[in-house]
């Protein structure tokens, strides 16, 4: 019954944001929505559903909901404040923003529903509406550069979910002959008590393709070409919900098949595989931060490396990898769309997102800039955040294991650290360029992010640590 | 168990899938890629239907409708229309030398052959071969993707993927939620056309020429 809440409300919140013109009553309802969705996703702690044919909730998933609800639900407030900017610039009008919260809450159904589906068809669903909704949110904006970001995240993505598709037929051809012809073939709870007997080759075979499938998704090295343009030509809260959300969601997909792997003796261990790609983001984004003239696409290419970095700890496994994976993935939502969040009015206020435009920033608008330099403080590495803890569990556990990965590990590390307070110190300080014009934004969502941050810097609670070291188990 | 003659017959529709991809990648007008890949959803229509007459499985015969009224017919009209309303049916498409690209075509089979016979060794026969056509199938329509500069190509090559990964989807006997898989797809495909369509990336661009999108990378402005 709660599992069906958090899909409900953002589904109906979907269909009554399309019928309603007033842009500020529709923001409104866009945040409660989101609010009672999150409050949904709370109840599940209490209340946990028995698994289904189609929808479970397990102690994997509902981190990443929680994760999902939450930041939907505060980016939901930013977008409230961000968006009345746009409208006055002329860059949305009031239908297309009608649209945009329609498809909002579209977008965060989709991903609840690729989180709690219980089936590997219907999360593949899932994730292709996932996509679709955030493809026509990126090219919004109708420019030149907006729509062409949108074709290219088009085509990679459908690419991409295309070979997602493809290795999830061919999972269900291993898990036929032993579970037999049917819906149950396709249940995530059952073939995870099956996947002993299942055959090995075509299960490895099945992997590659949903690795370069989902791993498109993930914005993996190789096939990370959509990414930084999608993220620099969408409107801000669609970026920041990119970076927090739909990139964790695809790769949640990659580590329910990594486990439907790890419980087949036969077959390879993705470690590896996951670990070079990882390693291979983590390293060629580190480099490719340094060129950015455009601030969002420079977090983009952070994006790509936290995500990068979060493959290689999964890949890494173990108790001690698998922690820092799930605190990484966590702390980077939280971090990335704190960072979007201030960009975004940054932005506004800058009437461009040129790096060298921009200056002085935390001499002229305070709050926002010293929010900036708070966020890229917490994104590459630094203590007291959260980041730092994960990472610092990460190089330490890494190092015990495998030296020379660790040597490569930290190289990516310190490129990107170096790439990031370069850039940054020339917008947060220095003399003011660009207009200086007042903001009005809504400081709190992204002070809540730094703040959770902070807090999971300097303290994790123990049930939460408890908790992520089940999951870390389970996750083998 | 499947008589000789399904499993043939399933096999002859699939080749002839594989036979059509390539007949795809060499066309180099816009209306013939568009007449190809109709018939190439033609084909996969016979080849659902077929399945669905085999396996017993009557579900499947919508996806066969699917195939055949949304695929086949609706989404070449569409596109032939948008050819001529963007002007650009007299553009000859600068192919990257046929040879190479049908050479690079006959290394993808071979490949997918070479992947998926040994690794589906335990599998029905019927799964077993359209699984890995069907791999060869989507592998072209990823050569095509690559090897073409022309949005309408491009998504020519996309939904002969497509097509190929619906055929594997049909071949796993007893698969739940091909009909609703082959739905959202199909919506997917809709959002493209429409996507082109709406964006008028004519009108934005001049041409529907990748290559001149390409010109913006967002750094260099």
């Amino acid at each position: 019954m709660t599992e069906t809440l958090v899909l409900a409300i953002p589904l109906l919140g979907a269909a009554l944001l399309a019928l309603i013109r007033d842009y500020r009553l529709s923001a409104k309802i866009n945040v409660t929505a989101s609010g009672l969705a999150l409050i949904a996703a709370l109840l599940l702690l209490v209340d946990r559903p028995a698994a289904g044919q189609f929808l479970a909730v397990d102690d994997l998933n509902i981190v990443f909901i929680l994760l999902s609800t939450f930041v939907g639900f505060t980016t939901s407030v930013f977008s409230a404040s961000y968006i009345g900017h746009e409208l006055e610039e002329g860059r949305l009008t009031p239908n297309y923003l009608r649209f945009y919260h329609a498809m909002f809450q579209l977008m965060l159904f989709g991903m609840n529903l690729a989180l709690l589906a219980n089936n590997i068809g219907l999360m593949w669903v899932a994730v292709e509406l996932a996509t679709l909704t955030t493809v026509v949110m990126v090219g919004i904006y109708r420019t030149h550069e907006a729509i062409e970001a949108a074709w290219k995240y088009f085509i990679l993505g459908s690419v991409g979910i295309a070979l997602a598709l493809f290795g999830t037929i061919l999972v269900y051809l291993a898990a036929r002959p032993v579970v037999g012809e049917g819906i149950d073939a396709m249940v995530w709870t059952v073939l995870l008590t099956r996947a002993h007997d299942f055959d090995p080759a075509l299960l490895n075979v099945a992997f590659i393709f949903l690795l370069l499938g989902y791993g498109t998704k993930v914005g993996l090295a190789p096939m990370h070409a959509w990414l930084p343009d999608a993220h620099a030509e969408g409107p801000t809260p669609i970026s920041a919900v990119l970076s927090g959300l739909l990139l964790n969601v695809a790769l949640y997909a990659l580590l329910r098949f990594k486990v439907l792997l790890a419980a087949n003796p036969g077959a390879i261990a993705p470690g590896p595989l996951m670990i070079a790609l990882g390693l291979l983001s983590l390293i060629f984004a580190a480099f490719m931060l340094y060129r950015r003239r455009d601030i969002k696409r420079m977090f983009a290419y952070s994006s790509i490396e936290h995500m990068g970095i979060t493959v290689f700890a999964f890949g890494m496994a173990g108790p001690l990898g698998n922690f820092a994976g799930l605190l990484q993935m966590a702390m980077h939502s939280l971090t990335k769309s704190a960072i979007f969040f201030s960009v975004g009015h940054v932005a506004q206020v800058k009437g461009t997102q040129r790096i060298a435009d921009m200056g002085g920033l935390t001499s002229t608008h305070p709050l926002l800039g010293w929010g900036l330099i708070a966020g890229v403080a917490a994104i590459a590495g630094l203590p007291p955040f959260g980041v730092f803890t994960s990472e610092f569990l990460l190089v330490s556990s890494t190092f015990a294991r495998e030296p020379l990965l660790a040597i490569l590990f930290v190289f990516g590390l310190l490129v990107s650290f170096g790439a990031l307070f370069l850039r940054v110190s020339s917008v947060a300080f220095g003399e003011p360029r660009g207009p200086t014009g007042p903001v009005t934004a809504s400081y709190v969502p992204m002070f809540a992010h730094l703040a959770l941050v902070l807090i999971a810097g300097v303290w994790l609670p123990g049930p939460l640590v408890a908790w992520f070291q089940h999951v870390a188990v389970l996750l083998g | 168990m499947i008589s000789g003659f399904a499993f043939d017959v399933s096999h002859m529709l699939a080749g002839l899938l594989v036979l059509v991809s390539f007949a795809m990648l060499y066309q180099d007008r816009l209306y013939a890629v568009i007449n190809v890949l109709a018939l190439h959803a033609f084909v996969l229509a016979i080849s659902v239907a077929w399945q669905a007459h085999i396996q017993h499985a009557p579900h499947l015969y919508i996806t066969a409708l699917i195939a055949l009224g949304f695929k086949a017919i609706a989404i070449p009209m569409a596109l032939r229309r948008m050819v001529f309303r963007l002007g650009i049916h007299r553009e000859i498409e600068t192919v990257v030398s046929i040879g190479l690209t049908m050479l690079a075509g006959i290394a993808m089979v071979a490949l997918s052959l070479m992947v998926m016979l040994p690794v589906t060794a335990h599998v029905d026969p019927v799964a077993r071969e359209d699984i890995s056509l069907a791999l060869s199938v989507v592998l072209i329509g990823l050569l095509m993707m690559v090897t073409r500069r022309n949005a309408v190509s491009q998504v020519a090559g996309f939904l002969s993927l497509e097509n190929g990964v619906n055929l594997a989807a049909t071949g796993a006997q007893g698969m739940p939620l091909v009909v609703e898989i082959s739905v959202a797809f199909s919506i997917l495909i809709a959002f493209i056309v429409v996507g082109i369509f709406l964006f008028r990336i004519r009108e934005r661009f001049d041409t529907v020429d990748l290559e001149a999108l390409d010109r913006f990378r967002g750094e260099r402005r």
